[in-house]
C-alpha cells in the first residue's frame, strides 16, 4: 500500500530518474519475488542451522541442496510451459513412474539408447494424447489430464508390481558424475532451463505461448495456430516429465512403480512454477521464475531435514508458505494495475 | 415436470415432442446413470431388490454430499482441493477425541461440523480477499491440514470412535416399511439434495450463478461477489465434514480414507456437466455425476475388471464424457 501511494504521488515522467534500473527489475519483473524470498530463506536456513550445529553454507552442503533439485526442476520447467500457455498438467507424478519403467526394462535388453528413446517416446505419446483431447475435444485440461494419469496409473498396476529393469552402469554413473564440485545432473538442469528460456523468448513459438496463454481468442484471431502451440506445450511437458523419470532411474539403478506419486511432483511441480511467479491462468511468467521456486523449496527442504523437522510440520510449513506467496504476487500484481490505470 | 411441460405447451406440440424436449434439455448425466444402473440391473437383477439399491446409494451417500458441496465452489468458478484431506481430518480428529466414549459423540459432532464450516471460510476469506486463485489456496490447505492433523495424533490414527459416532454412517431407520431399514446416510444425502437444489432455486442460486458467470458484471449489479464465494467454500467444507462423519461410520478410522476424494467429487461435478469455470449446470446434475461415478465402480467390480484396470478404464470414461458434453455444447452455439 506504501509503495504505491508514494509511487503515484511522484511525478511519472521522473519515475526512471529516481529509481535505478535494479529496483526496477525488481518492481516488475514477475520472478523478483521468489528470488528475494530465497535470498531471505536461505540466509535464514544459514543462521539457524548454524546456529543448531549443523553445516549450511558449504560446498557439500549446496551441491546435495542443488542435486535435491534436479529432479522437481526437470518437471517444473514443463509444467511452465504448460501453465503458460494457459493448461496445466496433473498426469506428470505418474508419467515420471511410467518413463522410469519403460526406460530401466528397455535398457536392460536394448542398451542405452533404446531405453532413452522407449521413456522419451511415452513421453511424446502422453503429452501428444493430451494435447490432443484438450485442443481437439475441448476436455477441460485438469480433467483431461487426470483422466489421463488414471489411464497411466492402470497401465503401471497392470504390467508392474514393483521395481523393475535395469539401467546401464554408464547411466547410472550419470546420476553421480560430478565435474569438480557440479554434479553432471545439475548441468543437465541448467541446460534445460536454458532451453526453455530460449525457447520462451528466443522463438516464435515462445512468444505465441504467451499470447496463447494470455488470450486464446485473441491470439486465434491475430493468426497463431492455437491448437498446435498447446499441443507442443503438451509434448515438451511429458517429455520433460519422462526426462526426469530416467533421471530418477539412473539415481535409483531401475525403475519403480511409485517414485512419481511418492515424489508428489504433479502439485509440487504446480506448486513451484506458482511460487515462480507463473499466472495460474496463463500468460504471466517464466522459467527463470519456476527456478527459484524449484530451489525455495529446496533450501526449506534441506533446513528441515538438517533441524530434524517433523515431516507434518514440514508439510504445514509449505502449505502456509505457498498460500503466502501466491498472496504477495496477487498484492503485487493488483498494486501494478492500480499504478498504470 | 408436468408443470414445464405445459409452460411449453404452445412450442412443443405432441407429448411425444414434448418428452424428446424435456429429454434434450436436461443434462445427459441422467440417461448416463439411468443407462449404468439398467446394465447393472441386467446383469444382476438383485440389484433392484430394495435393499441392494439402497446399499448402493448407502455407498453413494458421501461422494454425493461431497460433490453437492463442490458444486458450489465450481459454479463460482473455483476448486475446491482440500476437501479430500478435511474429510480424512475429519474422521482422525473424531477417534482422537472421542477415544471410545459416548458421552462426548455429539459435542464432537458439533466440533467436526465448526471445524468443517471454519476450514471453508478460511478457504474462501483468503481466496477473496488476498486474492489467491482457489486451485492454490486449497492445494496450501490440503498440504496444512494433512500435516496439522498428524502432527497433532504423531504419524498414525489415534483413539477409537463411540459406536454412537458410527450409527449415522452405518445404521438406519429400522422397520420402515418396505424397505426394512432406510439408513441414515441415505436420509442426510437426500436432505442435502433437496436442500441443494432449493438453495439453488432461490435468489441466493441465482446470485451464485451470476457471480461464477461473469464476476465483473455480478459486482455491478449489486451482488456481494466475495460474500457469495465465500459461502460456496463454507459450504464445501460443511459438506466434507458430514461426508467424513459418515465414512468414518462405515469405513472406520485410517490415514488414507479421504484420499484422492478431492479430485472424485471434482470429477462428479465435471461428469454432471457443470462447467469448470462456473456459471452454468445444475446441482441436481452434480449429485447424478456422483451417483453415475459410483455405479461405474459397481459396474466394473460386477463385470471383474481387475484393479489396475479399473483406474484406466474409469479414467477414459470421464475424458470421453466430458468430450461429449463439449461436443454437445458446441453444437448448441
Amino acid at each position: 500500500m506504501k509503495l504505491s501511494r508514494s509511487a503515484a504521488a511522484a511525478p511519472r515522467a521522473t519515475l526512471p530518474s529516481l529509481r535505478g534500473r535494479v529496483t526496477d527489475w525488481s518492481r516488475t519483473a514477475p520472478s523478483a519475488p521468489v528470488f528475494k524470498a530465497l535470498l531471505v530463506v536461505f540466509a535464514l536456513a544459514w543462521l539457524v542451522v548454524s546456529l543448531d550445529g549443523g553445516s549450511f553454507l558449504t560446498v557439500d552442503n549446496v551441491v546435495n541442496m542443488l542435486q535435491r533439485s534436479v529432479a522437481l526442476g526437470l518437471v517444473a520447467v514443463g509444467q511452465t510451459l504448460v501453465i503458460l500457455a494457459g493448461s496445466l498438467d496433473l498426469s506428470v507424478a505418474y508419467l515420471i513412474s511410467l518413463s522410469s519403467l519403460v526406460g530401466a526394462s528397455t535398457m536392460e535388453d536394448g542398451g542405452l539408447v533404446v531405453g532413452v528413446a522407449a521413456a522419451l517416446g511415452v513421453g511424446v505419446l502422453v503429452g501428444l494424447a493430451n494435447g490432443l483431447v484438450i485442443t481437439k475435444l475441448k476436455v477441460n485440461a485438469f480433467i483431461a489430464t487426470l483422466g489421463m494419469a488414471l489411464i497411466l496409473k492402470g497401465v503401471i498396476d497392470f504390467y508392474w508390481d514393483g521395481p523393475a529393469g535395469a539401467v546401464t552402469e554408464g547411466f547410472e554413473s550419470f546420476g553421480y558424475t560430478r565435474f569438480g564440485p557440479v554434479p553432471a545432473s545439475v548441468l543437465l538442469l541448467a541446460v534445460v532451463v536454458g532451453l526453455a528460456w530460449l525457447l520462451l523468448h528466443g522463438t516464435r513459438f515462445g512468444s505465441s505461448l504467451y499470447s496463447v496463454g494470455g488470450s486464446e481468442e485473441v491470439s486465434k484471431l491475430s493468426g497463431v495456430r492455437t491448437d498446435r502451440v498447446k499441443i507442443a506445450a503438451h509434448i515438451l511437458c511429458s517429455v520433460a516429465a519422462a526426462l526426469t523419470g530416467l533421471f530418477l532411474a539412473s539415481r535409483l539403478g531401475s525403475g519403480t512403480p511409485l517414485v512419481g506419486t511418492d515424489g508428489g511432483y504433479d502439485l509440487e511441480s504446480i506448486a513451484a512454477v506458482v511460487l515462480g511467479g507463473t499466472a495460474l491462468a496463463g500468460g504471466r511468467g517464466g522459467v527463470i521464475g519456476t527456478l527459484g521456486g524449484v530451489l525455495l523449496l529446496a533450501v526449506l527442504d534441506n533446513a528441515f531435514n538438517q533441524l530434524e523437522v517433523d515431516s507434518f510440520l514440514k508439510d504445514v510449513v509449505r502449505g502456509a508458505i505457498i498460500i503466502a506467496a501466491v498472496a504477495l504476487y496477487a498484492r503485487r500484481s493488483r498494486q501494478a494495475g492500480e499504478l498504470t490505470s | 415436470m408436468s408443470a414445464y411441460a405445459a409452460f411449453d405447451g404452445p412450442v412443443a406440440g405432441t407429448s411425444r415432442e414434448r418428452l424428446l424436449n424435456a429429454l434434450k434439455s436436461s443434462a445427459p448425466i441422467f440417461l448416463v446413470l439411468f443407462g449404468l444402473l439398467t446394465w447393472i440391473a441386467i446383469i444382476q437383477p438383485s440389484f433392484l431388490e430394495p435393499q441392494v439399491f439402497l446399499a448402493y446409494l448407502k455407498r453413494s451417500a458421501p461422494l454425493a454430499i461431497l460433490a453437492a458441496g463442490q458444486y458450489f465452489v465450481i459454479v463460482a468458478a473455483g476448486f475446491d482441493l482440500s476437501v479430500g484431506s478435511l474429510v480424512t481430518v475429519t474422521v482422525v480428529v473424531a477417534a482422537r477425541l472421542i477415544e471410545g466414549d459416548p458421552a462426548k459423540t455429539w459435542p464432537v459432532v458439533a466440533l467436526l461440523l465448526a471445524l468443517g464450516a471454519t476450514v471453508g471460510l478460511v478457504n474462501g476469506l483468503i481466496t477473496t480477499r488476498l486474492h489467491v486463485p482457489s486451485f492454490i489456496t486449497t492445494l496450501g490447505m490440503l498440504l496444512i491440514l494433512e500435516g496439522a492433523v498428524f502432527l497433532w495424533t504423531d504419524g498414525a490414527p489415534q483413539g477409537a470412535l463411540s459406536e454412537e459416532f458410527r450409527t449415522v454412517g452405518r445404521e438406519g431407520i429400522e422397520g420402515f416399511p418396505v424397505l426394512e431399514t432406510l439408513p441414515y446416510s441415505v436420509i442426510l444425502f437426500v436432505a442435502v439434495g433437496v436442500a441443494g437444489v432449493l438453495a439453488m432455486r432461490s435468489n441466493f442460486g441465482r446470485k451464485l450463478l451470476a457471480v461464477g458467470d461473469n464476476d465483473r458484471a455480478a459486482a455491478l449489479s449489486g451482488v456481494p461477489v466475495q460474500r457469495m464465494r465465500t459461502i460456496a467454500f463454507v459450504l464445501s467444507g460443511l459438506s466434507a465434514a458430514v461426508a467424513g462423519i459418515l465414512l468414518g461410520g462405515f469405513a472406520g478410522v485410517s490415514a488414507q480414507v479421504g484420499q484422492g476424494l478431492e479430485f472424485e467429487a471434482i470429477t462428479a461435478v465435471v461428469l454432471g456437466g457443470v462447467a469448470l469455470g462456473g456459471g452454468r449446470g445444475s446441482i441436481a446434475a452434480a449429485i447424478a455425476g456422483a451417483l453415475a461415478l459410483e455405479a461405474l465402480f459397481t459396474l466394473l467390480n460386477l463385470q471383474g475388471v481387475s484393479g489396475a484396470l479399473e483406474d484406466a478404464v474409469q479414467g477414459s470414461i470421464i475424458i470421453a464424457a466430458v468430450a461429449y458434453a463439449a461436443y454437445r455444447t458446441r453444437g448448441t452455439r
